[in-house]
C-alpha cells in the first residue's frame, strides 16, 4: 500500500506492506533509528513518537494508519541547531544512562510540557507511567522534566 | 556546570548522541545486502525431536537458508561450551530441554519474511515428562534431562561447600538461640530494554568475521568464537556498539549469535538476528532461582555467633552460569555479610531443570544478591525471635572499623569499612525513632506500616588472576593511553559500558592523573580490534579493574613525561615534582619556578628534542591491571512501606540509601547507578517473577506478565554517602554498579514483613504481590515459583 507520511516536517511516500508497523517504517524504511523497539506488547514505550502531536507507541500503530498524518520523532526535537529544553534537561539532570528509553521519554516529556507547562512530580510520573526505564529508577527523569519546565518558564 | 579537572559532577559525554536519537545500537547496524534471521523455538519444556521438515520454509520466495541442528552437527557446531564448562545446544538435535529452546534458524530477505517462514517449519515432537520443581529434580524417578552426558543417572550438577562445617556445627550445638528459615530468591530476569541480537558479517575474501553484538565482554566473546568455531582469533572482530542496558543479560554467548555467524558464512551475506521480547525473557540469562535454608546461632542477648546455609540452586537445562571457575556458586559464600561472627558454613547443590539456562545475571555480583538477601532476612528473623529492634541488632553485630582488613569465616578479606557510621547516617536521614513511633501509633489504629533495614557488603572487581578466571582466561584487564603531540589523549579499555558512563568517568580518571581536562580525553571501548584484551564489564568490575588500569597507565605516561621534562629542563628526573594547579598538570624543578606542562612535554616528546639514553620518544603507554584483591563496597538501606490491609497492596513510601563505594569519581553518575538499582529492588521484591506451570510453560514471557516497576511504583529516592577508600585500589574507588540491586530487595521485604508483624508472619517469599501479601496475612504464604501452589 502507498503511504504518505510527514515525519519531522518532511514528506515521505513509500509502498509498504499493510502489516508494517510504524516503528519499523521509521527505522527500516526511513532509517530514523532514534526511535527504538523494546517489547511486543506496548508495555515498554521505547518506541514512543508523536502522531499529530500526541504520544503513541509506534509498535502498536501500523504505518498505513499514519498515512496523511504528521509524525515527530526524537530526531525532530532539535530545531535549527538548538536543543529542545527537554533534551537539555536530560543532560543537566542525568536523566539517561544507556539511552535506550530516552527518545520515547523525551517525546512524552515534550507533549506533557506542551499541555502542562508546570507539572508537579506526580504529574510527571503519571505522564511517563506507560514507559519503562531500567537504568535511572525514574528519579532523574522526573528532575529532567522539571528542569525543562523551569527553563521554559524562565524565557 | 564548569568541567572539573578531575573528579566531580560532570555532565556525560555520551549524552550528546543519545538525546538526539543518534546512539548506535546493534539493531541500528544496516549493511548492504544484509539478511535477517529468526529462530524457531520449542513449545515444549522437554520433548524428543522426531523429525524436522524445512522444505516448505525453504520454498518461501524470500528465504535464503534454513539451518537446523543437523546442519550445525555437520560443522561440529550443534553444541557449544558454556561459561561453566558444560555444553549447551545451539540448535537442538536430540531433545528440547526447555520451553523456548532454539530449534531452527531461518535466514530471509527481511525480518517479517523470516518470521513468516518459521511457521512453515514442521517439527514433530515426542513430549516427555518435565522437571520443573527444582526440589523434585533429585527424586529417584525424576526424568534425566541431560542424557547427552554419557553415564549420567541424575540431574545433579555439583555439590559445593565453603566455611568450616565442624566449627559451625559445634557453635550451633551450644547456642542459646537458633532460628531457621526457608526462603526462595525466585527466578527473575534483568530485562534490559534492548533485547539481545547480533549482526554477523563473514568476508570470504579476507576471511575476516565481524560480529556486532551488544556484549558486556567483547574480548571474551572473540576468544570463545575462535575456540568454538576454529576461526583464527585475529580474523575475528567483535564490535559491541551502544548497549541498551545489560545488567548481566549480555555477558554470555547465545545460540542466536552463533546462528547469525553460521548464517553469514552459509549465505555469504551479513545476517542480522534480533530476538523479540518473549525470546529474551524465555531463553536468555535469567537470575537467582536459589532455594535457601538459613540458620543463625546467637546468644540470648543478641550476639550472632554462626550462620549455616543450605542451597538448592536451579541452573536450568544447561549449566550456563557465568562466574570465576573456582566458584560454582559464584561469590555466594560471602553470605556472612557485614557481621562479626565465629563460624559459618554453606552447602550448595546445583541441579538441572527443564528451564532456560543461566542464573548469574542481573547486577548480582556473582550471587551476592542471594547472599545478602539471605543474611539480611535472617537478621530480621532473629530480631523477631529475640524481640529485638532490627537496627539495634545490626548495630550490635556489625564489623567495627578497627577490624579491617577483616578475614571472614569463609575466607574473604574485606578491604575497608566503617559500617556503624553508615548505618547511623541512614537512621538519622530516615528519622528512625520517629518512624517507629509513627508505626506504633498506626498499629493501634489498624494501619499497616513497615520499616525495613538492610546492610550489605559487596565483593566486586573480580579479580586476582591467581584465584579468578573464566574458562581459563584470567580476570586482569588492559588499558592503553595514547597522548597526541598537542596533549590530547585517547584511552582504550577492555570493559564495555551498558549505560554506566565510562566515556565520562574514565576520561575523568585520566584527566585527574595527567592534569588535563576530561574534554581532552576520548575513551575507546567495545571494539576488539581497537582495544586491549580484558574480560569486560559485569560484577561491578569496570571501576575496580579497568578504572584502576586507567589510573595506572596514566601514571606510566606521567612517569615518561617526567623523563622528557627532565631533558627539556636540563634537570635530573629525581629533582622534578608533579603538581596540578588550575592551569593543569606540570613537572617542575623543586624549589624553582621552572616547569613544563603536560602539553608542552607531549609536544617535546614528539619533537627532535634529544632524549637521554634509554628514553623513548612519545608518551604512549600500556598496562595490564591484575587486582590484588576484590573491593568491598557497602551500604545501609532503610525502606518505609504502607500496606493496604484491605487489598495487600504495598506502597513504598520512602527509601533511604546510604552507599559507601569508596572514592566517587563522578558523584552524579554514582547516584544514578544507585537509583536504578533501588528500582530493581522494588521490582524484585514486589513485582518481578518468572514462574512456571507444571508442564514447564513460562508464565512471565512478556511485559504483560513479567511486571517491571514504573515511575508510579518508585518513590523519590533519598541518598546519602560515606566514603571509605579502598586501600589497595589506585584511586581508592570500589565500584557501585550493583550495590543497590544487591542491597535493596531485603530492605523492601523486611519492611513489608515488618508491616505484617501484627499477623505473626515471619517470612513470605518475593515477589510480595497483593495476592502474596494477602495470603501471608491469612497465615498461608504461597510458593511463588510455581503456578500450582
Amino acid at each position: 500500500m502507498r503511504v504518505s507520511v510527514t515525519v519531522n516536517g518532511q514528506n515521505y511516500v513509500r509502498d509498504v506492506e499493510p502489516r508494517l508497523l510504524l516503528v519499523h517504517f521509521l527505522r527500516d524504511e526511513l532509517r530514523l533509528t532514534g526511535t527504538h523497539w523494546g517489547c511486543d506488547t506496548s508495555n515498554c514505550g521505547v518506541c514512543v513518537v508523536q502522531l499529530d502531536g500526541v504520544p503513541v507507541k509506534s509498535c502498536t500503530v501500523l504505518a498505513v494508519m499514519a498515512d496523511g498524518h504528521e509524525v515527530t520523532t526524537v530526531e525532530g526535537l532539535e530545531k535549527d541547531g538548538a536543543l529542545d529544553p527537554v533534551q537539555e534537561g536530560f543532560v543537566q539532570c542525568h536523566g539517561l544512562q544507556c539511552g535506550f528509553c530516552t527518545p520515547g521519554m523525551l517525546m512524552t516529556a515534550r507533549w506533557l510540557l506542551d499541555r502542562n507547562p508546570d507539572p508537579d512530580e506526580g504529574e510527571i510520573r503519571e505522564a511517563i507511567s506507560g514507559q519503562l526505564c531500567r537504568c535511572t529508577g525514574y528519579e532523574n527523569i522526573v528532575r529532567s522534566v522539571r528542569w525543562a519546565a523551569e527553563k521554559e518558564a524562565s524565557v | 556546570m564548569s568541567t572539573p579537572m578531575g573528579f566531580g559532577r560532570m555532565h556525560r559525554k555520551e549524552d550528546a548522541r543519545f538525546i538526539r536519537g543518534r546512539g548506535g545500537y546493534v539493531d541500528d547496524v544496516n549493511l548492504p545486502g544484509m539478511l535477517y534471521g529468526a529462530i524457531l523455538r520449542s513449545p515444549h519444556a522437554h520433548a524428543r525431536i522426531v523429525s524436522i521438515d524445512t522444505s516448505a520454509a525453504l520454498a518461501h520466495p524470500k528465504v535464503k537458508a534454513v539451518i537446523t541442528g543437523e546442519t550445525l552437527a555437520g560443522l561440529n557446531l550443534a553444541w557449544m561450551p558454556t561459561l561453566s564448562a558444560d555444553t549447551q545446544a545451539v540448535l537442538a538435535t536430540d531433545k528440547v530441554r526447555f520451553q523456548g529452546q532454539e530449534v531452527a534458524f531461518v535466514v530471509a530477505e527481511d525480518r517479517y519474511s523470516a518470521r513468516d517462514a518459521l511457521e512453515l517449519i514442521d517439527v514433530e515432537y515426542d513430549a516427555l515428562d518435565a522437571v520443573i520443581d527444582a526440589r523434585k529434580s533429585l527424586d529417584p524417578d525424576a526424568p534425566i534431562i541431560r542424557d547427552d552426558h554419557e553415564g549420567r543417572a541424575d540431574n545433579k550438577i555439583f555439590d559445593w561447600e565453603a566455611g568450616d562445617k565442624a566449627t559451625t556445627d559445634a557453635v550451633f550445638a551450644q547456642a542459646e538461640v537458633t532460628v531457621t528459615q526457608d526462603m526462595l530468591y525466585p527466578r527473575v530476569h534483568p530485562a534490559p530494554l534492548e533485547t539481545c541480537g547480533a549482526v554477523a558479517d563473514f568476508d570470504k575474501v579476507t576471511g575476516k568475521l565481524t560480529v556486532w553484538c551488544p556484549t558486556q565482554a567483547p574480548h571474551a566473546h572473540r576468544t570463545l568464537y575462535a575456540l568454538v568455531a576454529g576461526l583464527p582469533e585475529h580474523k575475528i572482530r567483535v564490535i559491541s556498539p551502544d548497549i541498551g542496558g545489560g545488567f548481566g543479560n549480555k555477558v554470555g554467548i547465545y545460540p542466536g549469535y552463533v546462528c547469525a555467524i553460521v548464517g553469514s558464512i552459509v549465505t555469504g551475506k551479513p545476517v542480522k538476528w534480533m530476538e523479540d521480547r518473549s525470546e529474551n525473557l524465555m531463553s536468555t540469562s535469567f537470575a537467582r532461582d536459589y532455594h535457601m535454608r538459613g540458620e543463625v546461632a546467637a546468644t540470648r542477648d543478641g550476639k550472632i555467633q554462626a550462620i549455616r546455609v543450605k542451597v538448592l540452586a536451579d541452573h536450568g537445562a544447561f549449566n550456563g552460569t557465568a562466574q570465576p571457575t573456582k566458584f560454582p556458586a559464584g561469590f555466594f559464600h560471602v553470605f556472612t555479610g557485614s557481621y562479626d561472627l565465629r563460624a559459618a558454613h554453606c552447602e550448595v547443590t546445583g541441579v538441572y531443570t527443564n528451564k532456560a539456562p543461566g542464573g548469574v545475571a542481573y547486577a548480582c555480583s556473582f550471587r551476592i544478591t542471594e547472599a545478602v538477601y539471605l543474611v539480611e532476612r535472617m537478621i530480621d528473623v532473629l530480631a523477631m525471635e529475640l524481640g529485638a529492634d532490627p537496627a539495634e541488632l545490626r548495630m550490635k553485630n556489625l564489623l567495627r572499623s578497627e577490624q579491617f582488613p577483616y578475614t571472614s569465616p569463609t575466607g574473604w578479606e574485606y578491604d575497608s569499612g566503617d559500617y556503624q557510621k553508615t548505618l547511623q547516617l541512614a537512621m538519622d536521614m530516615a528519622g528512625y525513632d520517629a518512624l517507629r513511633r509513627e508505626q506504633a501509633e498506626k498499629r493501634d489504629r489498624g494501619e499497616l506500616m513497615g520499616i525495613g533495614i538492610a546492610f550489605f557488603t559487596e565483593a566486586v572487581g573480580a579479580g586476582p588472576r591467581k584465584h579468578m578466571d573464566i574458562l581459563g582466561l584470567g580476570m586482569a584487564d588492559g588499558a592503553e593511553l595514547r597522548v597526541h603531540p598537542t596533549g590530547k589523549a585517547v584511552l582504550r579499555v577492555s570493559c564495555q559500558s551498558q549505560g554506566q558512563g565510562h566515556e565520562t568517568t574514565f576520561a575523568q580518571i585520566v584527566a585527574s592523573e595527567l592534569g588535563i581536562s576530561p574534554d581532552d580525553v576520548d575513551v575507546v571501548h567495545g571494539d576488539t580490534d581497537q582495544t586491549p584484551f580484558g574480560l569486560g564489564t559485569y560484577g561491578s568490575r569496570s571501576t575496580p579493574v579497568s578504572g584502576a588500569a586507567a589510573a595506572m597507565v596514566s601514571r606510566k605516561v606521567r612517569e615518561r613525561a617526567r623523563q622528557v621534562a627532565a631533558a627539556m629542563l636540563e634537570a635530573s628526573p629525581e629533582d622534578l615534582e608533579w603538581a596540578v594547579n588550575e592551569s593543569g598538570g606540570a613537572w617542575t624543578v623543586a624549589g624553582t619556578g621552572a616547569g613544563k606542562t603536560i602539553q608542552e612535554i607531549a609536544l617535546a616528546a614528539h619533537s627532535s628534542l634529544e632524549l637521554p639514553e634509554g628514553i623513548e620518544g612519545h608518551l604512549d603507554a600500556t598496562c595490564v591491571y591484575n587486582p590484588p584483591n576484590l573491593t568491598y563496597p557497602f551500604g545501609a538501606y532503610i525502606c518505609v512501606v504502607d500496606v493496604d490491609p484491605g487489598t495487600g497492596q504495598v506502597k513504598v513510601r520512602r527509601f533511604i540509601a546510604v552507599d559507601d563505594c569508596g572514592v566517587r569519581i563522578n558523584p552524579m553518575i554514582v547516584e544514578g547507578q544507585v537509583h536504578g538499582g533501588l528500582a530493581d529492588g522494588v521490582g524484585m521484591a514486589l513485582m518481578q517473577l518468572m514462574a512456571f506451570d507444571e508442564d514447564g510453560n513460562h508464565l512471565g514471557a512478556s511485559f504483560m506478565d513479567y511486571l517491571l516497576p514504573t515511575a508510579m511504583e518508585c518513590p523519590s529516592w533519598e541518598l546519602g554517602e560515606t566514603v571509605t577508600p579502598s586501600p589497595h585500589h589506585p584511586i581508592g574507588a570500589k565500584g557501585v554498579g550493583e550495590s543497590a540491586t544487591v542491597g535493596s530487595p531485603p530492605a523492601v521485604v523486611n519492611a513489608v514483613l515488618d508491616a505484617l508483624r501484627p499477623f505473626g508472619v515471619r517470612h513470605a517469599d518475593m515477589p510480595l504481590t497483593p495476592a502474596g501479601v494477602w495470603r501471608a496475612m491469612q497465615g498461608n504464604p504461597i510458593r511463588t515459583d510455581l503456578a500450582i501452589s
